[in-house]
């Protein structure tokens, strides 16, 4: 018993280590988690943001992401084993055009029928969650699968020395500035984008001057979905894949999403932005758990007080 | 209004009677055992989150079991498996114990995954004064009276990994682990045994299970600069553990780090190249150069599939059918009580070499192993404990 050392001594202990060098590698880890948290928040803002869906299956459609890159992987190493350095960015591409295609036809073939029904699009989503866990467990067993990882993407890059700073993560950073960008500009430079945004502030006005809301919400929804897919192809780089991962993920979208208010892809960048430095900062300072907790309860007394999230755009209600 | 008529009252206490007499009738018929055969019950996962691991347990007890049957079973009498999936989840666990128990009268089972299941699972044994056997490696502060527990208890790999370490590769620690029973022990365990190794604990850090973002706490791992590493972190986590600390700069050449959860079925999902230089900690490894352990290894291959990997707990499962058989000749009974006296201080060779029963303590003796992992999913042995180690489920800190 005597020995059983506690907790803040290590604590303490920490502080006279806590250089240069590593006040730089958490800012990064803040920077990176932003840049995760952010990726993973994108297509639920659209899907549950924009189109008011609660889609319980989010996670499940990063999970699909995740299995459509282990595939590109595997046949990559079996046929083009030449080409495996640069395989990721296939992936990504096939993961983003599975989860569309299956978000089309998912939105035409099921979330429709639901609209209007919040409660009742909640239940048959977290359903479809459950078959699809269960789907994925069946094809590709319960473990989880590896996927590898390019050589130019494992290591760390060191600007100096006693700084390492991941190179997947990095790559990460860039890739979620390109979708942002790429996403950005499809809602508000685009005639589509437009569409939407008319869709969503008044939906019945839209029908009348001519939008075809029904193709407008199909599509949305399956871009949405591609946007999950894309975030489940990159995170194989840094966790794990299995029947479960979409679990992992959901809790933290949606938080990031409902934090930022609703309906603001602005509002969901700081939050996912607030969220990540904080989280990176707790976790550094206290615990892991402690971080979660701090952060979950952080979320609950701000919705209590501004149930619209941080930054709510002002629409008409549906 | 309820009236109680005596007609109902009748009605109800016959019923009543013949639901309490029913099942001691039944067993009274059967026992699980009759001229030429033995009901052995296998309570596993088949589908659900633990199946990957608990299936593979499965072919592994079957195997056991149709080696026995070749050579003309236990006693003369055949073993017939009964087989029963608790799908990862402790209640369906819980019945279908009772079903096997009640229903089937099997005459012992063997089964459970992680702690949890067990605990679900042990009341329905106690009261149908059954027999568990139990083949995963586990945090110990256990002995039931009706459970036996074929794989190594936290004590026994904890302190043949710390000590390892601490002679082999440096006395400054750091350990991590998911926030939950099993890591919290092995750390209890650890952290006087590096003490009094003259070691230090430089950090402690528990994440949330199915946590994925370890940025953070890797970056207090290199601020703490420890030579060694102790994780126990389980699940998924683990894969994004191994990952992102080679990611980081901190992979095997660099840094030492040693897992007690890490098992070759483990490193299939995290991926050969991210686990290679690491350590893992078993009672069991898959290269074990032993005639038996080849021969094992051989039958699950030629069963099952030639890219098969063997881990510890398929390991433990195996040895289990045999304990149980071992005890059954030497009691020549099948019943539970006397193969429970006759376990104890039993001795048996298993692929992993000697295992011997602890006179009083329900856990075995056995030898535990440090592995390297290497780029083919395997592990390079580098210590083996040169006797039994002691199992000691409530070790005085």
């Amino acid at each position: 018993m005597r020995a059983w050392r506690c907790p803040h001594a290590s604590g303490l202990q920490r502080e006279d280590n806590l250089s240069f060098d590593i006040i730089i590698m958490q800012a990064f880890s803040g920077l990176s988690l932003f840049t995760i948290l952010l990726l993973m928040a994108l297509g639920l803002a659209i899907v549950f943001g924009l189109m008011g869906v609660i889609n319980m299956a989010h996670g499940e459609l990063m999970a699909l992401g995740a299995y459509v890159t282990y595939l590109v992987a595997l046949f990559f190493e079996r046929y083009l084993p030449s080409l495996m350095g640069v395989y990721i960015f296939f992936a990504i591409f096939c993961a983003f055009a599975a989860t569309f295609a299956f978000g089309y036809v998912l939105e035409r073939g099921f979330i429709r029928w639901f609209y209007n029904r919040p409660l009742d699009t909640l239940l048959a989503t977290w359903g479809l969650s459950l078959v699809l866990q269960q789907f994925y467990r069946s094809t590709f067993g319960a473990q989880e699968v590896s996927v590898p990882l390019a050589t130019w993407l494992t290591g760390a890059w060191e600007p100096f020395t006693g700084i390492q700073l991941p190179l997947n993560r990095i790559f990460i950073i860039g890739l979620t500035a390109l979708v942002a960008l790429c996403v950005f500009l499809l809602l508000y430079k685009s005639r589509w984008g437009l569409r939407v945004r008319a869709v969503t502030q008044n939906r019945p006005i839209s029908a009348a001057v001519g939008i075809n809301t029904d193709r407008v919400d199909a599509l949305t929804f399956a871009v949405g979905s591609g946007l999950a897919g894309i975030a489940g192809s990159v995170f194989t780089m840094l966790g794990s894949t299995n029947p479960g991962t979409g679990q992992l993920y959901i809790v933290d979208s949606f938080i990031v999403v409902v934090f930022g208010g609703v309906q603001s892809l602005l509002g969901t960048a700081l939050s996912a932005f607030a969220i990540a430095e904080s989280q990176t900062a707790l976790e550094y300072l206290s615990t892991g758990t402690i971080a979660k907790v701090t952060i979950l309860l952080c979320v609950i007394v701000m919705l209590y007080f501004r149930p619209q999230g941080l930054f709510a755009s002002k629409v008409r209600g549906a | 209004m309820i009236k109680i008529t005596r007609r109902h009252l009748m009605q109800s206490t016959v019923a009543g009677a013949a639901a309490i007499a029913m099942p001691s009738v039944l067993r009274a018929q059967t026992q699980g055992v009759d001229a030429n055969s033995v009901r052995l019950g296998i309570l596993h996962s088949l589908t659900g989150t633990f199946a990957i691991a608990e299936a593979a347990m499965v072919e592994a007890e079957k195997l056991a079991i149709g080696e026995i049957n070749a050579a003309g079973g236990v006693m003369g009498h055949e073993i017939v498996p009964y087989i029963e999936d608790g799908a990862s989840e402790a209640p369906v666990f819980a019945e279908k114990a009772k079903v096997l128990l009640r229903r089937d009268n099997v005459a012992a089972i063997i089964g459970c995954y992680s702690s949890a299941l067990r605990k679900a699972v042990l009341p329905a044994v106690n009261q149908a004064k059954g027999l568990l056997y139990y083949p995963t490696y586990y945090e110990g502060q256990e002995i039931d009276k009706r459970c036996l527990y074929t794989s190594q208890e936290a004590t026994q790999s904890v302190i043949a990994a710390v000590t390892w370490m601490a002679q082999e590769k440096g006395k400054k620690f750091f350990l991590v682990g998911s926030n939950y029973i099993y890591p919290v022990t092995c750390n209890k365990i650890a952290k006087p045994t590096i003490d009094k190794l003259g070691g230090t604990v430089v950090g402690e850090e528990y994440v949330p299970l199915g946590h994925t973002e370890f940025s953070s706490i890797i970056n207090k791992i290199k601020a703490a600069n420890p030579d060694c590493i102790y994780s126990t972190v389980v699940g998924g986590s683990n894969v994004a553990f191994y990952k992102q600390l080679r990611a980081a700069g901190l992979d095997g050449s660099k840094i030492t780090l040693l897992s007690t959860v890490v098992s070759e079925n483990e490193i299939e999902g995290i991926g050969k190249d991210n686990a290679v230089g690491y350590y893992a900690c078993m009672g069991y490894f898959q290269s074990i150069d032993s005639p038996m352990n080849q021969k094992f290894v051989k039958a699950i291959k030629d069963k099952y599939g030639a890219d098969r990997v063997v881990g510890d707990p398929m390991q433990c499962g195996y040895n289990s059918v045999y304990l149980w058989k071992n005890a059954v000749e030497k009691a020549q009974s099948f019943a539970p009580d006397d193969v429970l006296k006759a376990s104890q201080g039993l001795t048996i060779e298993a692929p992993e070499g000697t295992l011997r029963f602890d006179d009083e303590n329900h856990h075995v003796w056995k030898k535990v192993r440090v592995g390297r992992a290497l780029d083919d999913g395997q592990f390079e042995i580098v210590h083996e404990t040169p006797d039994l180690v002691q199992p000691d489920p409530f070790p005085k800190l």
